[in-house]
């Protein structure tokens, strides 16, 4: 496996593992506490809608033409990739509250209770949230495979990155039997946020015209420059709010 | 609402997010590294400094509100 590939797999790991995290928190708050039943139909039923989603536009993504492809997804990838490493900065300096998975647990819990179960064997409440939750992070599953893939023509190594990352977590789930509170989320979204923006940076470019010097190559400099700078503004915003200076002061400086 | 502007709205909310300055930013960034690629000029530099300028702006209107 080559390095680009390896970078690859571990993009889509990580970004995948994320969005099975936040879908089995749901499956687990209604199946819990409403029906496990209805719950693991939801998520049968939104597995094959997606079945047929990706189905239906993997063909068309790799048939347009490689710089089409690239700057479209290399923009999509860096608008994902800069929102998501700015609520990881904010939330890693202190100035945003952090994903609390077991919060959300505890409130999709307490609206499952709180909705009147419906007469009869079949939960449609736990269903339909199992339904939407997995349908909704499955498709950003299924688009980050297919973009990361199809750009790198290695949709098979995307495929099965994304598969053990959906693997583990729900045997992390079956195992700890919680809302896995005990990922560190917001590390995990700092390190996706950083991956999807050099690799959005990257393909964004390239497609566009531009040559980065050193070719693939650049990508093992603008990964590890990007997370420094990160790392370093998240300092710098730690120091600031400690000091009692305006936030907007220091980065406007 | 209808369901047509409510998914319209999803589709808003999934592809430009709640900056939408950082996507416009974005897609402002590659044209001008497309029209500098054109040129004699090397064009690499252009998205990488554009991400830096988009997220230390948008870093400074989250932290005023």
């Amino acid at each position: 496996m080559s390095g680009q590939e390896l970078g690859l797999a571990v993009a889509v790991f990580l970004a995948c593992s994320v969005e099975a995290v936040e879908a089995l928190t749901i499956v687990l708050a209604v199946g819990a506490t409403r029906s496990w039943r209805s719950a693991f139909a939801g998520v049968g039923a939104a597995t094959v809608v997606l079945a047929a989603l990706v189905a239906a536009l993997g063909p068309a993504l790799t048939a347009l033409p490689i710089g089409v492809l690239r700057v479209a997804v290399g923009g999509l990838l860096l608008i994902f990739g800069l929102q998501w490493l700015r609520k990881a900065i904010l939330r890693a300096a202190g100035l945003k509250a952090v994903h609390d998975e077991a919060a959300i647990f505890a409130e999709e819990s307490q609206a499952a209770r709180a909705a009147a179960l419906e007469q009869g064997a079949f939960d449609g409440y736990s269903f339909t949230v199992a339904f939407k939750g997995v349908l909704l992070e499955g498709l950003e599953v299924a688009f980050i495979v297919l973009t990361f893939g199809a750009n790198q023509h290695h949709i098979g190594i995307a495929a099965a990155a994304a598969a053990a990352a959906v693997v583990v977590v729900v045997l992390a789930g079956a195992a700890a039997r919680a809302p896995l509170s005990r990922v560190p989320e917001n590390t995990l979204k700092f390190g996706v946020g950083i991956m999807l923006t050099a690799f959005g940076t990257f393909w964004g470019a390239e497609g566009a015209g531009a040559s980065w010097p050193g070719g693939d190559a650049a990508l093992l400099v603008l990964i590890p420059a990007l997370a420094i700078f990160a790392i370093t503004t998240v300092a710098i915003l730690r120091r600031a709010s400690a000091g009692g200076s305006g936030i907007a002061e220091v980065v406007k400086a | 609402m209808t369901k047509l502007k409510a998914a319209a709205l999803a589709v808003w909310d999934f592809v430009v997010g709640d900056d939408w300055l950082v996507a416009l930013g974005v897609a402002v960034a590659i044209a001008v590294t497309a029209l500098v690629a054109d040129s004699a000029v090397a064009a690499w530099w252009v998205l990488p400094v554009a991400v830096v300028a988009l997220l230390l702006d948008s870093l400074r209107r989250a932290a005023r509100r």
